[in-house]
């Protein structure tokens, strides 16, 4: 057994500048792969491009990115620096408990605080920035949205959810409802969530759109159409037996498109549509289910004034 | 306490545990319905003949009470089970013996027969697009595959009718019926659940529990097979 130890008072003549050395490796490495992770990888981070949100959305997730890689490379060179020059089977370093090497360095504490405090306080306001100059990020903001877009022309979609399907309102091509989301591309789109029962929870994952679908609450999302394609619907709240089987495939084709299929589709359910509510924000859903007069609330089976689209809208 | 009756203790309690989780994986979480399967009495590309009938309580088994569907296997025998295992890209010609009473539904856009063959359905061989389900008995159930988009509303009858089915499943013919039948085309293999969008789970808030919620009685499974 060796009986040979190091003293822990000693310390090498020329004691290299480890902290510089420590920075330059950081500096390289995170300079060549943040520019190739924004370059590269960046464009192809989910939910992609489909809608403004969705950009804007990848935009932030890319920023995110970039401000948190350098600080993971800071703390694996910080590590990887100490395994090497700081092993214990390295000839003159000192014991790592007790010394000068242990009392601790107050310029990297204080300049990890104040980095660290600035990168979080950066992100609290890049975050809200981007929060209110795309109108929500595409989450439902409520009834009464405080960030709305300006432009003349939004198309307004109805989303109602129930016990295990998506269905969806257009109110300007006659209040048709069908089981088929298609939006037009280059269009801002309100979203009007809402539900007939439980809590349900609208997610357009490439759309970007996220909102909570509540009974008799008229939840609103905005985004705008940028790219022709298909996205995909699925409720993100455990709503039940079939909540796993609650989704669909949307589409965001050209304006013609939209318009051609809107039509025929208006057409086609007009008969349908008659027997439907009158468009509504919020509908009542009936708590009866069928045959009622089992259920609690002792409705009136039947009426029309409690199934739904009883409610309108306050004009 | 000894190490050995501590060691005792542990292994008791741990054999307890165990146990239960066991018992409730076997009991609650494993067990489905058979699985009725129509590829084998068909020639290849020959449509499938799918008989079912809905009733409005099963009669028998853990929840006679429930509302259900039945299914007539290949050899003609009807089952209680809402698995169907079918061919692929195949033509499904659906008969529906529908013997409950019905009612408006929560949303009349499962008033309309959507997916089905030439978006089609037939009421006592009378064809229909959409059934207004405030009108007549209004409407017992629906037969919905929402992933594919079918969807076909299945019209209720008399509840007060004199020959109203009260006995236990499988109803008879001669019980006051609808007759609905319509046609769909299976895509590629896969599991794909069906369900009924009436909220018919009597007595459970907002009818969608009970017999709404549990495999076998007001849903299941579609599966297709290469």
């Amino acid at each position: 057994m060796s009986t040979e130890t190091a003293d822990p008072t000693s310390k090498p003549a020329t004691e290299p500048r480890h902290l510089l050395r420590i920075f330059l490796i950081w500096l390289v490495i995170s300079a060549i792969l943040d520019p190739l992770f924004y370059f590269l990888v960046g464009p192809h981070v989910p939910p992609g491009r489909m809608t403004s949100t969705a950009e804007e959305n990848q935009f932030d997730f890319n920023i995110l990115f970039i401000i948190a890689l350098p600080v993971l490379i800071g703390v694996w060179t910080y590590l990887g620096y100490s395994i090497v020059m700081w092993r214990s089977g390295r000839k003159g370093v000192p014991e790592p408990v007790g010394g000068e090497a242990a009392r601790g360095n107050m310029s990297v504490q204080v300049g990890w605080i104040a980095i660290t405090s600035f990168i979080v306080l950066f992100l609290a306001g890049f975050g809200t920035f981007e929060l209110i100059s795309t109108n929500g990020a595409g989450g439902g903001e409520g009834p009464n949205p405080i960030w709305k877009p300006t432009g003349a022309h939004i198309l307004p979609v109805q989303v109602i959810g129930q016990q295990w399907k998506f269905t969806y309102r257009y109110p300007t091509f006659g209040g048709f409802e069908s089981q088929q989301l298609i939006l037009p591309a280059g269009t801002e789109i309100a979203f009007h969530v809402t539900s007939l029962d439980v809590i349900h929870s609208f997610w357009a994952y490439q759309l970007s759109v996220k909102a909570d679908a509540n009974p008799q609450v008229d939840n609103v999302a905005f985004t705008k159409t940028r790219q022709s394609g298909s996205f995909t619907v699925r409720c993100s709240e455990l709503c039940g037996l079939w909540h796993g089987a609650m989704y669909n495939y949307g589409k965001v084709v050209s304006k013609q498109a939209f318009v051609s299929w809107a039509r025929a589709t208006q057409a086609v359910t007009a008969r349908n549509t008659k027997l439907l509510p009158a468009f509504a924000w919020t509908y009542v859903p009936d708590a009866n289910g069928a045959d009622g007069g089992y259920y609690p609330d002792n409705v009136v089976p039947y009426s029309p004034s409690e199934v739904y689209g009883a409610k309108q809208p306050a004009s | 306490m000894s190490f050995g009756g501590r060691m005792a203790t542990f292994l008791v309690l741990l054999a307890i545990v165990v146990g239960l989780v066991v018992f409730s994986v076997v009991t609650f979480l494993t067990p489905q319905p058979a699985t009725v399967d129509f590829t084998g009495a068909q020639t290849s590309g020959s449509p499938v003949n799918l008989t079912v009938q809905t009733v409005g309580a099963i009669g028998f088994g853990d929840h006679p009470t429930w509302v259900s569907y039945m299914v007539k296997d290949p050899s003609g025998a009807w089952v209680h089970s809402t698995v169907w295992k079918v061919p692929a890209h195949t033509r499904i010609n659906v008969t529906i013996d529908q013997y409950d009473s019905g009612s408006p539904l929560r949303n009349q856009q499962w008033g309309l027969v959507q997916g089905t063959t030439g978006g089609i359905a037939s009421l006592n061989a009378k064809p229909f697009r959409v059934f207004d389900s405030y009108s007549g008995n209004g409407v017992g159930h629906t037969f919905s595959i929402p992933t594919l988009g079918i969807s076909v509303p299945l019209i209720g009858v008399d509840g007060n009718a004199k020959a109203f089915c009260n006995s236990a499943a499988p109803c008879s013919v001669s019980a006051t019926h609808n007759v609905i039948s319509f046609s769909f085309t299976t895509p590629g293999p896969g599991e794909y659940p069906w369900q009924c969008f009436v909220p018919c789970g009597l007595g459970f808030l907002f009818g969608n529990g009970g017999p709404m919620s549990t495999v076998n009685y007001m849903g299941g499974f579609l599966d297709v097979a290469a």
